[in-house]
């Protein structure tokens, strides 16, 4: 089920402000992609734009391509509402529903678009999208309290399993462990080693170690000068990103010397 | 190697000090206050100002400045808070005491219909008549108010439509409720011809009034309603409309509830705009669609203009029992806020 995206000359505009600027670029399908790059370069903008969550801000368009397994997601055709059903999100910030419960919030994906479900099968979705999440057993015996009540590092897997119980093609996660402690991180670390045999992972991070722990390729933003767009420098395997890469600057900001 | 002892201990004031000084100013303002015959209100007043000079005067010579400034602040808003507590204890006790004779079982379950002179009369028709007439209100403004609001924050967001329309709802505000009435009527003369008179013209007339209350307090509450939630929904592909039904409204519903029930607490003790519109009967009317209805403001007003005894006692009572379906209301509010309010803790 897991799809790849091709991504070509895409720019990203908020109003008359151009974000990114040319970016090309091929994530390959059930594997992890990760971002990195200096604050404000553009990597979170460029994440949304792949399930067009950018839209939610009044005033964003792209141009270019995002072509996800042969059908452009730009396309006056496409409906965002269809695209960010298969394309799911992890934010920053855990964001669990706070009116609903955790079996609630993992089921929000299938009660908040009025899906009928079979009480054995919702049981089936909250169990294997939890215990893929790596939660289960920290909450199988208070499915029923506020998602609210559990710690950051759980909320923020309650959000994994959140999107992946809708089973996306893919997920993209923004910063996923930024708010979170290095017990919870590694938790959801080895969740994304594990995610990646049915899913296709796209990751933001400020984390090098972290990219360089869990994904298969890393992108570089960065700007080209203060208050220019950002831009894609480079694409490559991980393996080779951190060991000889093929920009100097690549160099530079991986092994700290950046500026 | 000696260094300088840490400063962090220093004289205090024992912990009845204030009680001391309050007893002793009260004492001090006694003496004039005997002498030339002050009233207890005067007396009060110059005992507060011997507290709020001789509190701090004596902090100072022992505690020192800084804690000397806190006392005259601390003593200062404690005073506010009196004199902003007291007129409200004052009328809910004149009213108490007034209203309570009044106040038995036929007075309750009673109508004014054929009561003459110092017979037993009651309320029972002004009782059904405000809560039909505030219900129907509600029934008419509260689904305007809330979608009103659902565009203003979801939909319209700075849109010049939205503008508009938030500078006509605080205009609305600004409608003196006699005007609202006139309105009201004049719609049902317009439509019915000059003679009708019915509840329901209350009721618009109320819900002219109460609509802004409901805008305003929904649209605070659903901006109040965290971005990073729309966002989750979105990302899970609910499009928006169910993102407003499903996530917004709900996590902003303790806050609207609340809203829409002070504005109905601020409605129903309307009394000019039902004076004119809906009329006053000494009967229990039950339908909304015709005939005179009389509410408790109406009723309090009516008999209080009818200058006996008899009636101020009814007046005092249909008072305290329309003051107690205030307070029931926002209790009420307050309980259902609190059930619906986004769970929190383990």
């Amino acid at each position: 089920m897991a799809k790849s995206i091709d991504v070509s000359d895409l720019n990203i505009y908020y109003g008359d402000f151009l974000a990114v600027e040319g970016v090309n670029m091929t994530v390959k399908s059930k594997s992890v992609t990760a971002f990195i790059g200096p604050s404000g370069c553009g990597k979170s903008t460029m994440l949304r734009s792949l399930n067009r969550m950018h839209e939610v801000i009044p005033g964003a368009r792209v141009e270019g391509k995002v072509v996800v397994d042969g059908q452009s997601l730009y396309d006056a055709s496409v409906d965002p509402v269809a695209v960010r059903r298969q394309i799911g999100m992890v934010f920053q910030r855990p964001n669990p529903f706070p009116t609903m419960s955790i079996y609630d919030n993992v089921l929000a994906g299938n009660r908040l678009n009025a899906k009928r479900l079979k009480r054995d099968d919702a049981d089936t979705i909250v169990e294997r999208s939890l215990k893929q999440a790596n939660l289960w057993n920290e909450v199988k015996d208070r499915l029923n309290k506020p998602g609210m009540g559990l710690s950051g590092g759980q909320q923020q897997r309650l959000c994994i399993a959140r999107a992946i119980a809708v089973e996306p093609e893919v997920l993209l996660m923004d910063e996923p462990c930024s708010a979170l402690d290095p017990i919870s991180t590694s938790a959801i670390e080895d969740l994304i080693h594990e995610l990646k045999s049915d899913y296709t992972i796209v990751i933001v991070t400020h984390n090098m170690q972290q990219a360089a722990r869990v994904s298969d390729d890393t992108g570089f933003f960065n700007l080209k000068a203060a208050g220019q767009p950002g831009h894609l420098v480079e694409f490559n395997p991980t393996k080779k990103m951190f060991s000889t890469p093929d920009e100097a600057s690549t160099e530079a900001y991986i092994s700290g010397r950046f500026g | 190697m000696t260094s300088a002892a840490l400063h962090i201990s220093q004289a205090r004031l024992p912990r009845w000090a204030p009680i001391l000084v309050g007893v002793m100013a009260l004492a001090v303002a006694g003496l004039p206050a005997l002498l030339s015959g002050w009233g207890a209100v005067t007396w009060l007043v110059a005992a507060i100002a011997v507290f709020l000079v001789a509190m701090p005067l004596w902090s100072r010579l022992v505690e020192g400045r800084r804690a000397a400034t806190d006392r005259f602040v601390t003593a200062l808003i404690w005073t506010a808070f009196g004199v902003a507590v007291s007129p409200l204890v004052w009328l809910l006790w004149v009213v108490i005491s007034n209203g309570l004779p009044a106040i038995n079982a036929d007075f309750l379950t009673q109508s004014m219909l054929n009561v003459i002179g110092d017979e037993q009369g009651g309320i029972y028709h002004a009782l059904i008549g405000t809560l039909l007439i505030t219900l129907a209100a509600a029934v008419i403004s509260v689904p305007i108010g809330i979608l009103t609001a659902v565009y203003l924050v979801e939909y319209g967001a700075r849109s010049r439509v939205a503008r508009v329309i938030t500078f006509l709802v605080d205009v609305m505000t600004g409608i003196p409720s006699i005007v609202a009435g006139l309105f009201a009527l004049a719609l049902l003369v317009l439509l019915f011809g000059p003679a009708f008179r019915a509840g329901i013209g209350g009721s618009i007339a109320l819900s002219l009034l109460m609509i802004p209350t409901v805008v305003r307090s929904s649209e605070e509450m659903m901006r109040l309603v965290p971005d990073d939630l729309r966002e989750a929904s979105f990302a899970l592909g609910v499009p928006k409309w169910r993102t407003v039904t499903r996530v917004v409204l709900p996590t902003a519903l303790s806050g609207i509830v609340t809203g829409v029930v002070l504005a109905i607490s601020r409605v129903i003790g309307e009394t000019a705009p039902l004076l004119v519109v809906a009329g006053s009967t000494d009967g229990v009317n039950t339908n909304l669609f015709d005939g005179r209805m009389t509410t408790l403001p109406v009723f309090i007003f009516s008999q209080y203009s009818s200058s006996t005894p008899v009636g101020y006692e009814r007046a005092w009572g249909g008072a305290l029992v329309l003051i107690a379906l205030v307070m029931v209301l926002n209790l009420v509010a307050r309980i259902i806020g609190r059930i619906f309010s986004p769970a929190k803790g383990h």
